[in-house]
């Protein structure tokens, strides 16, 4: 008969749910991680359509730092799930932009060349910004129990340039934040550093590398992981979860539940009421155009590997009262990374803020029809930042709010779940504990930061103290 | 275990968990700490790894005895004389 108790059950086999079950099994705890889906990676995922290889999420991996560095997130994560640089491959990106009406700052992965670009496009702001980044350096992002406070407070008490504040928010909150208009200063922090003061890789095999990587680690240790194996519900008697109920009526149980599925999403699992819940269900999401081309962007004469841009004359980060807001987003040319052979194919992604309800409120024909609509004038707007690649596409998938949920089971295809973060990931029930999007890291490294800490503070270190 | 054995021991076990260091010149008598990058996750792989490969209990009161090798020699000597 198939193993049904185990010491810890992990649901969600995404970055943080199998960054959990490797240090978990490592150190001889029996663990299962269920997933719903047939495919691993959850919000990083990947899928094939018509003999063309997709990448969700992953446009870049943040935290990029030569093999090595120390101190730094991923060498952290290398250390603790015992995995070499060599496992995901990375490849540093060329160079990025964030792209304003009137004004470009381009980074890269050496810090200082962002900073001499932002002294040089901004000279009256020099001293703030110099101060500014002394101040986020000294920061300590990692300290759970920091209060939160607004960050467009806090650089705006050191930038008095708009523009210059705009231009900074613009990447780090597209890139990593649940909340609308203003982001909480200590995940501004971590942006910051993983973006700006890091940097931005990607291996050339994109997200499968890394969910590779993970999976054969997590069996190598002796993880369980069941695919297609959905939870639907977590039996609490008391404080305790007791057991947990698949989609296929089985019944497992575990002494302890470590869930990446999403706070919210968690505890309706166990029952919680709806409405009690609902305003902490996160909102921000995303559409994606992925465009397969007959050459690479750099063809064409186009070598940034991402831009974050804007065409407003204030940015925007909020839900848009459109299906999309294409006013500002994200330009991603993959083939833009420094491998050392050329991607299979080229192509482009183009990401914009967009509206859960307004494409979940869509019957099939118009939801067909709003992609076809949206389409070209996502592209025609992209169109002030790069060369005309219209002609160059051969194929292209669009995804929406509406296919995040469907995929990831996050409610409202919130990619970075939750606008409130639970830092230490406990929950009103004893033995159950959320890791991933809600717990706080945000990212592809975050996620596998927060499963690591939290399968450190609430198991390892708890069975060791007994 | 003899001293050299358990001094072997926790360098293997830091080497497992710290690859990208250079372990060849640790000094026995000085805290790991300032020889190599360790931070508070690895020293708790460092105690995980102990009990993982030799059975060896470390209460988190006495992490501090794992300061520098010699300190580990003498916390784990006790600990190991049968292993």
């Amino acid at each position: 008969m198939a193993q049904t108790h185990y010491d810890v059950i992990i649901i969600g086999a995404g970055m943080s749910g199998m960054a959990a079950g490797i240090r978990l099994a490592y150190f001889d705890k029996s663990v299962c991680v269920l997933e719903r889906h047939y495919a691993a990676g959850g919000l990083n995922s990947f899928y094939a359509l018509d003999g063309h290889q997709f990448d969700v999420g992953l446009h870049a991996m943040t935290n990029y730092v030569r093999p090595g560095t120390r101190g730094a997130p991923l060498t952290k994560i290398f250390r603790q799930l015992r995995l070499t640089p060599e496992d995901f491959g990375l490849a540093p990106q060329h160079h990025s932009e964030v792209r304003f009406p009137g004004k470009t700052l381009r980074f890269n992965n050496d810090f200082r060349c962002f900073v001499q670009d932002v002294v040089d496009n901004f000279p009256a702001q020099a001293d703030h910004f110099v101060r500014l980044v002394k101040h986020i350096q000294e920061y300590d992002e990692l300290d759970l129990e920091a209060p939160p406070r607004s960050g467009r407070a806090v650089v705006s008490s050191f930038l008095s340039d708009p523009l210059l504040t705009d231009m900074i928010f613009c990447p780090l909150m597209i890139y990593g934040n649940a909340q609308e208009r203003d982001m909480e200063f200590g995940q501004f922090v971590v942006m910051f550093k993983s973006i700006f003061c890091e940097g931005l890789g990607r291996p050339r095999e994109g997200v499968r590398r890394i969910i590779t990587a993970l999976r054969r680690k997590l069996r190598e240790v002796g993880g369980t992981v069941r695919m297609k194996c959905g939870v639907q519900a977590l039996n609490a008697e008391g404080t305790r979860i007791t057991s947990v109920t698949l989609d296929t009526g089985e019944i497992l149980t575990a002494n302890t539940i470590l869930s990446s599925a999403g706070y919210v999403e968690t505890m309706r699992l166990c029952g919680t009421d709806h409405a009690t819940l609902a305003p902490m269900e996160g909102r921000l999401s995303f559409v994606e155009i992925i465009s397969i081309l007959d050459q690479p962007m750099k063809h064409l004469g186009h070598d940034a590997t991402i831009i974050f841009y804007n065409t407003g004359k204030e940015f925007h980060y909020e839900t848009p009262k459109n299906l999309v807001d294409a006013r500002s987003g994200v330009i991603c040319c993959p083939d833009n990374f420094l491998f050392d052979k050329p991607l299979p194919e080229s192509m482009i992604r183009l990401t914009c803020l967009a509206n859960f309800d307004g494409w979940n409120a869509l019957d099939e024909p118009a939801y067909l029809r709003a992609k076809t609509e949206w389409l070209p004038k996502i592209q025609q707007e992209v169109l002030h930042f790069i060369p005309d690649f219209r002609h160059h596409v051969v194929y292209t998938d669009f995804f929406t709010p509406r296919t995040i949920q469907k995929w990831t089971g996050h409610l409202n295809g919130a990619v970075y779940g939750a606008p409130e973060k639970l830092k230490t990931g406990k929950t009103p029930i004893e033995n159950l504990f959320i890791c991933g999007t809600d717990q706080g890291f945000l990212g592809i490294v975050g996620a596998m930061l927060s499963g690591i800490s939290m399968a450190n503070l609430h198991v390892l270190k708890r069975a060791h103290a007994r | 275990m003899t001293n050299d054995q358990i001094k072997h021991a926790v360098l293997q076990i830091i080497a497992v968990i710290a690859p990208d260091e250079d372990l060849s010149h640790v000094k026995s008598d000085v805290a790991l700490r300032d020889q190599l990058e360790l931070d508070s996750m690895d020293f708790l792989d460092i105690v995980m790894e102990l009990r993982k490969r030799y059975g060896v209990e470390v209460p988190e009161g006495d992490y501090g005895q794992l300061a520098s090798l010699d300190s580990c020699v003498i916390y784990l000597a006790p600990k190991l004389k049968d292993k």
